[in-house]
């Protein structure tokens, strides 16, 4: 099997090569050619010391390791829609099986925008196809809404992959997160689809499955934003259908809220592979939690009436909305995260301090982990120029001295 | 009365010489002024008229000021002007006066207007300045109404206040991009109009 499909590929090179019949698809033949096989253009003997991880193994196992989360989110989407219309008793394969067509044309529609704009940009250009958008192409269905429209995702992906990618010179220049960027744009141009009560869960029926009508007291809103709209000096959350959510709950993720983002479990499941693997920084993805849960605590020292995210603990604070998943998927970008060991610490702890102050004391965003990394991009760069500046003056002294 | 010379002066700003797109000046404005198209063309007209006139008024009086004070002059012509658009505004057309609020005060300190001044009116005769003002004046109001065309377009679905997009495309879920309304997508706007206009014209290409 291996072997045909190697042999048929190497049958067709010469027509994508320099002067055969396709040879202005030679970045098209050369990008599947090389997701498929090792490139043949490394040295095979020699001293030379090969890791086996190039750019595109690298994706594959972020990939891998969102596979996780993903599965459940998939599972969740069925299991609220099936605890809203009241048959809890469908069974473990219905539900996953609804929440997997419900998802599937999202991510399909994600990955043929954007890849179709990578493979175009990249034949007007001449380069090779680049392949960091099989991870953003996964991320973006992953944290936007369930009832988000195919179109808008589309819009926002094209609008994404242009202006925060191509036009900055493609994978790896960009400077802000590509997946975050698309929801940030979703977020500010169709607010309406983005955030509130009525996009967290679903409410249609694909194929007769999921038929059924809403029980009477559904409240589609998320922890998050039950929280922005409490009143009180206390805060319960609940689910959908009014029973109360528990710290467990929302650690294991069977709460409303955008598709992947919702299990705390399963996020570090696909967080440990990350580590383990080495593709991710621990120096970025711990600070971030250290970051977060700091200062919910301050946050939580102070209780207050205005600012009902005040008055939860930390450590629940961590398990609700896109926390978890923005700090294991979305802050360990190698990309736009900094680059300096010293610089990682602070971008991650920054981030994670952002994210709840954000979330607490700004009422117009319930969520703040989006906005807390877009903004940590920005001073990345900044972070690690003062860390290297640092070092060479601290050199410099010591130079001086002896 | 339109010598080549003169010709160039006037249609150069069009195009090869914008004052936005080329050399990127009145940039403020154009972010503040274009999320919905009256507006902007308003902006457009009055500023056409500001540098129009204030160029020809330093281009008569240009052999008498002391080059000392000239920038404290230039300002006192402009920002007559101004004032004077300003007082027409709230007279005649009062509601996009409101809308406009402080961007036509600030006309005074449009990079453009100094630029000109400087640039052009300081050295030439009235009916070249005059010209070169006009020049300028649609450059920049070209490039605004473009801006806020696309803007409203997409933004509110409305063109002058007159809706554009049909309903049926609202029942079948279209819904306009709030974020074309927002600041940010007005520079993204400029800078894809900066795009195409170079990518046109490879004498303007940066060599790196």
């Amino acid at each position: 099997m291996k072997k045909n499909i190697k042999n048929q590929l190497d049958k067709i090179k010469p027509q994508f090569s320099e002067g055969g019949k396709f040879a202005k698809l030679h970045s098209v033949y050369e990008g599947f050619e090389s997701f498929l096989f090792t490139p043949d253009k490394t040295s095979s003997q020699g001293v030379h010391i090969h890791d086996s991880i190039d750019s595109k193994r690298t994706m594959i196992i972020v990939v891998i390791a969102l596979i996780p989360a993903l599965l459940f989110g998939m599972y969740n989407i069925g299991y609220q829609r099936y605890l809203t219309i009241g048959e809890l008793d469908a069974g473990f394969w219905t539900m996953f099986l609804y929440g997997f067509l419900a998802v599937l044309p999202k991510i399909i529609v994600s990955y043929v925008v954007g890849l179709g704009i990578e493979f175009a940009s990249a034949q007007i250009r001449g380069h090779e196809i680049q392949e960091g958008f099989l991870v953003s192409g996964l991320l973006i269905p992953m944290i936007c809404p369930i009832e988000t429209p195919l179109w808008m995702i589309a819009v926002a992906t094209a609008f994404s992959v242009i202006f925060v990618k191509e036009v900055f010179g493609g994978t790896g220049m960009n400077i802000f997160n590509v997946a975050l960027m698309t929801r940030a744009f979703l977020f500010f141009a169709y607010p309406s689809k983005m955030s509130g009560d009525s996009v967290f869960i679903p409410t249609f029926s694909i194929f007769g499955l999921g038929e059924g009508t809403v029980v009477d007291n559904f409240s589609g809103a998320t922890p998050l934003g039950q929280m922005a709209t409490n009143t009180g000096s206390s805060i319960n959350f609940t689910n959908a259908i009014g029973d109360p959510i528990t710290l467990w709950d929302s650690f294991l993720g069977l709460i409303p809220g955008s598709i992947g983002e919702t299990s705390t479990l399963f996020i570090l499941i696909g967080g440990l592979i990350l580590l383990f693997t080495g593709i991710a920084s621990w120096r970025i993805m711990i600070p971030v939690f250290v970051g977060g849960l700091f200062m919910a605590f301050i946050a939580n020292l102070f209780p207050s009436e205005t600012y009902a995210g005040s008055l939860i603990c930390p450590l629940q604070h961590i398990c609700l909305g896109g926390f978890a998943f923005a700090a294991v998927f979305m802050a360990t970008d190698p990309v736009t995260a900094a680059h300096t060991n010293v610089g990682k610490y602070i971008y991650g702890f920054l981030v994670g301090v952002m994210a709840i102050l954000i979330r607490v004391y700004n009422s117009g965003y319930p969520e703040g982990a989006m906005l807390a990394i877009l903004l940590m991009n920005a001073f990345a760069p900044l972070i690690d120029y003062c860390v290297v500046e640092t070092n060479i003056r601290r050199r410099m002294r010591r130079a001086k001295q002896s | 009365m339109l010598s080549k010379k003169n010709k160039s002066v006037l249609f150069n700003p069009l195009s090869k010489n914008n004052p936005i797109i080329v050399q990127v000046l009145g940039i403020c404005s154009a972010l503040a002024v274009t999320a919905k198209l009256e507006p902007a063309i308003v902006m457009g007209i009055s500023v056409i008229a500001v540098t129009a006139f204030s160029n020809v008024i330093i281009s008569l009086i240009r052999n008498t000021i002391p080059t000392s004070v000239r920038i404290i002059v230039q300002l006192v012509v402009v920002a007559s002007l101004v004032i004077i658009v300003d007082q027409i505004l709230k007279a005649y057309n009062y509601e996009v006066s409101k809308q406009l609020s402080v961007f036509i005060g600030l006309i005074i300190t449009n990079c453009i207007l100094m630029g000109r001044l400087e640039a052009f009116a300081l050295a030439n005769k009235p009916w070249p300045s005059f010209l070169d003002g006009v020049g300028n004046g649609l450059g920049y109001a070209i490039i605004l109404v473009i801006v806020a065309t696309i803007r409203e377009l997409l933004g509110s679905g409305t063109l002058l206040g007159y809706q554009i997009i049909p309903n049926s495309f609202y029942e079948m879920g279209y819904q306009n991009n709030g974020l074309m309304i927002l600041p940010p997508m007005a520079l993204i706007t400029v800078a894809c109009i900066i795009w195409v206009h170079r990518s046109k014209n490879k004498d303007l290409q940066e060599k790196n």
